[in-house]
């Protein structure tokens, strides 16, 4: 069987994704964890070019691995050393870990198998800024206004706390 | 460009293995920062199985596209709360090991 070209990025991304994503929660120094999480991020983005939302790559690009992770990067440096390693966990908590969590990879993989997603026909038109603007700040049908409003509000009070929370008290 | 040559279930695979990923993470570490790190893994395999579905089920609709975003927004918002939080502990205890911040006040 002749692979696409699509297949072949498939397969290309989701490895990336696995094997950092293994490497984020089980690598000995925190930086090390930081900077595969940026590459899970990034491939990520990948497949959102791959189903062809632009936009939404773009924002995972500047959003996720520009800001997030230059957050945990920061906040790494000012709390612990460098070269600093995790101490062991111990091997029967790694154990009952790892077993619930292939019970319920497994059980959850069983069920999508089972089901028959029915591919829709309709043909998936382009997506430009123009509508991906009205449909924000619309408010009819297919309008986010009122999302957009919340997450605004939600934003605010979130960098207020944390300039809050951040402040040193004086005695 | 719909159908890709991939099939919808591939892509909701993979997110539930990262998923799991982000869940074994969340069990084992004991570092505040990375239990952070986890919780973003989560996130972004939430968000994978959004887009998805919209791409391949309901192209016309944007729901999907738009909480995709609506999401990615509010793990920004977390995030940052959570490394304040994270930072005023380091003050007081000089450690961020769960295990050892074991009191809210003094």
């Amino acid at each position: 069987m002749e692979l696409t070209f699509n297949q072949i990025m498939f397969i290309i991304i989701s490895g990336v994704i696995i094997l950092f994503s293994v490497l984020t929660v089980t690598s000995k120094r925190i930086l090390r964890a930081a900077t595969f999480l940026l590459f899970v991020l990034v491939a990520t983005a990948g497949l959102y070019f791959m189903l062809n939302y632009q936009f939404l790559a773009a924002v995972q690009l500047t959003l996720y691995a520009g800001g997030i992770v230059v957050l945990i990067i920061f906040s790494i440096l000012l709390t612990s050393h460098i070269s600093q390693k995790f101490e062991e966990v111990s091997i029967s908590k790694k154990i009952f870990a790892a077993l619930a969590v292939i019970l319920g990879m497994v059980l959850c993989i069983i069920t999508i198998l089972q089901y028959e997603y029915s591919a829709t026909t309709i043909a998936a038109e382009e997506l430009n800024m123009k509508i991906i603007g009205r449909s924000l700040l619309g408010y009819g049908r297919e309008g986010y206004a009122l999302p957009f409003e919340v997450i605004s509000v939600l934003l605010l009070a979130a960098m207020v706390g944390a300039i809050v929370v951040a402040k040193k008290v004086k005695k | 460009m719909l159908n890709t040559g991939i099939p919808l279930q591939f892509f909701i695979i993979l997110a539930t293995i990262m998923f799991f990923i982000g869940v074994y993470g969340f069990l084992t570490r004991r570092n505040l920062i990375t239990i952070l790190m986890s919780v973003e893994l989560i996130l972004n395999s939430v968000n994978i199985n959004f887009v998805a579905f919209n791409r391949y089920l309901y192209p016309d609709n944007l729901q999907g596209h738009f909480f995709t975003l609506f999401v990615i927004a509010v793990a920004a918002a977390e995030s940052a709360v959570a490394i304040a939080i994270i930072i005023n502990i380091y003050r007081r205890f000089t450690t961020i090991n769960v295990e050892d911040v074991d009191e809210m006040k003094y």
